[in-house]
């Protein structure tokens, strides 16, 4: 597979008047053609602000990239000037909010909100630019589209607006698409539909897809791979399979433990304790150890590089040192290796 | 529409009446008589100017007597102003009022909704800076303060345009310049605060995602969304450049209603103060009901129902 998207050893801090905000901290991670990667992790683990700097979207005054490189199409978009990234945002790579309530201009109508991108990138003339704005619509499933294009967002129901802001961000075929939590603020029924829209659309233009959210459940529809974030670096990645039923790092496992399942009865869902860490003084060490139910000595002084997992599987944490003790995953998780390594050898026997 | 604006004006007629009611009432409590050198007239000639001018019946009877009068269209005869009708005098002196009103509501909201732009786009800026103060320096000095510095600069020591005249444009532009301070101010401070705030919203973040450059934004997606709350405060403004007019008219001496309404009120002029008040009250409701509509043109949210079905 061909690599589209490279992020090497980014460093993002935010100054404040509190002092400097290291928001990410040496984040790598490669996106392919054609693949879903989602990245998930707590609120303020830095997965908007990983994929708002993709855009270069943060705020100019007060953000800064402090080391590292994003490199797509062999141009380093961490050092590319605002209009370098004009041509590139809405072309190239684009992008779906958290809220449709609010992402769409209110005092503009919805096809010229859908045609801005398409004379802007493209050079269609207006007539052009309708019929496709109108096309586009269709491919997001709005009935009516003819008379949809004249009214406002108010006009329209959530749902509703997520698949317009969605036909615009796909107006003119990006290679990427950056979806921040795309049905957070949906609820569950239309939630389904817009996943199974952006599946069934991201075959029909073949763009790569960065999908952020914090709903493993979601992950588990959409992504072929999954990077887990935490304290502002990307502590697990691998794919999908390897991290619901291979999962390494501790801060994986709790995750996949607070969350419910078909089988759990009416017992307390499991709470990792304490809070993510303060990122204006970064602890030392493992950000997750003092939440870590397995630190280590060592993680308190050192923090621990990408341990390989398998050719596709990375975890940043000193369990996987090969001197590190062994130790027990929790039961929930280690149910679901067991499940996996039974359907695996299953499918094995199959194929014998 | 056409319901809407039925009923709008059937309920600018009710606050009409209101007005010219309490007005009337009000004015008659005012001190003193509409004759000059009272204690020189004896008796018998006041007598006979009460009863000229009718002001020898009671209260209400006068007052049903004017409310009829309105309704046909006739206002009266002035006191002071060698009994011309009403009617004529607001007419003769409407030109220059609302000359200098228009301009200054126009050349005032115009500069500041620039002023208030710059200064949201260059956030934190000597640009920014200075617009704000500007804005506190046109809110806190009245328009008479700042029309006697004006004077006393660009008239006097300057001798650019005259000092207080009114004959053709230039005669115009100090009247002007005094009066438009205030929609300036109110502008620019409105535009700034409401424009940082579309600034931050999801929709302009959508609008940079889509490659728009940093004009664009602000022109094609924030200025029609940050008009809004401006669009409100335009009614109180039109009040502020009338009150504001009748004393900067004084001091340019134009003559203009704001000086005649004045003279009036010192002399016990009544019809002349109930004209220039019904005049007055007419022409701001009805600029609150342009207000309204405008509102509806810039924001599709509020466009009002029962138009077009949607």
């Amino acid at each position: 597979m061909k690599k589209i998207l490279e992020v090497a050893d980014l460093n993002i801090s935010f100054h404040t008047f509190a002092g400097e905000v290291q928001a990410i901290r040496g984040v790598d991670f490669d996106l392919y053609e054609g693949e879903t990667l989602a990245i998930v992790g707590e609120s303020g683990s830095g997965k908007s602000v990983t994929t708002k700097s993709i855009m270069r979207l943060l705020p100019t005054g007060n953000s800064e990239i402090k080391k590292g490189k994003i490199l797509f199409e062999d141009k380093d978009i961490a050092k590319a000037s605002e209009k370098q990234m004009q041509k590139i945002r809405g072309k190239d790579i684009s992008m779906i909010f958290q809220d449709p309530m609010t992402s769409l201009n209110p005092t503009m109508t919805v096809g010229k909100q859908i045609m801005e991108p398409l004379l802007k990138h493209q050079h269609l003339s207006k007539s052009k630019a309708k019929e496709r704005a109108l096309h586009l619509l269709e491919l997001v499933g709005i009935p009516n589209p003819k008379e949809r294009l004249k009214q406002y967002p108010h006009q329209f129901s959530g749902g509703m607006r997520q698949r317009v802001v969605i036909a615009i961000a796909l107006a003119c075929a990006p290679k990427i698409l950056i979806a921040d939590e795309p049905t957070t603020a949906l609820d569950v029924t239309i939630q389904g539909q817009i996943l199974d829209l952006m599946k069934d659309l991201q075959k029909q233009i073949e763009t790569s897809i960065i999908f952020i959210t914090h709903d493993l459940g979601v992950v588990a529809n959409v992504a072929d791979r999954v990077a887990v974030m935490y304290g502002g670096k990307i502590v697990e990645i691998g794919t999908v399979d390897e991290i619901f039923y291979n999962p390494q790092h501790p801060y994986t496992w709790g995750l996949i433990s607070s969350m419910p399942s078909l089988d759990s009865k009416d017992e307390e869902l499991y709470v990792i304790p304490g809070t993510p860490p303060d990122l204006l003084h970064p602890p030392k060490g493992d950000a997750f150890a003092p939440r870590n139910h397995y630190a280590m000595k060592i993680d308190l002084e050192e923090d621990p590089p990408m341990f390989k997992v398998s050719d596709t599987h990375f975890a940043a944490t000193w369990l996987l040192h090969p001197d590190a003790p062994e130790v027990e995953p929790p039961v929930a998780v280690q149910e679901r290796m067991a499940k996996f390594q039974a359907k695996q050898a299953a499918s094995l026997k199959g194929e014998k | 529409m056409a319901k809407y604006l039925i009923k709008r004006v059937i309920y600018l007629v009710i606050t009409l009446f209101i007005i010219t009611s309490l007005t009337f009432f009000l004015m008659k409590f005012l001190p003193g008589s509409p004759f000059q050198n009272e204690e020189k007239l004896s008796e018998e000639q006041r007598v006979i100017l009460d009863e000229k001018y009718g002001l020898d019946e009671p209260i209400p009877v006068q007052y049903a007597k004017y409310m009829v009068n309105i309704v046909k269209g006739d206002l009266g005869v002035s006191f002071q102003f060698d009994n011309q009708p009403v009617t004529d005098l607001l007419i003769k002196r409407m030109g220059p009022s609302l000359q200098l009103g228009f301009q200054a509501m126009f050349i005032g909201t115009l500069i500041g909704i620039l002023l208030g732009v710059l200064a949201a786009m260059f956030q934190n800026t000597w640009i920014d800076y200075g617009s704000t103060f500007l804005a506190v320096l046109g809110k806190s000095i009245p328009s008479f303060v700042f029309a006697a510095l004006l004077q006393y600069v660009i008239g006097v020591k300057l001798e650019l345009l005259p000092v207080a005249a009114w004959d053709g444009f230039a005669s115009s532009i100090m009247p002007t310049i005094a009066l438009a301070i205030f929609p300036v101010a109110t502008a620019a401070r409105f535009m700034r605060t409401e424009l940082i705030e579309v600034f931050g919203s999801d929709y302009i973040t959508l609008a940079k995602a889509k490659g728009n450059s940093r004009m664009e934004v602000s022109f094609k997606h924030a200025i029609r969304n940050g008009l809004i709350p401006l669009v409100t405060v335009l009614g109180p403004m039109a009040v502020g450049l009338m009150t504001g007019s009748m004393v900067v008219e004084q001091i340019f001496s134009i003559p203009g209603i704001g000086e005649q309404f004045v003279k009036s009120i010192q002399t016990n002029d009544f019809p002349i103060i109930m004209g220039t008040t019904i005049f007055f009250a007419f022409l701001l409701t009805v600029i609150i009901l342009i207000v309204d509509i405008l509102y509806g043109i810039i924001d599709p949210r509020i466009r009002l129902q029962g138009g077009d079905k949607s």
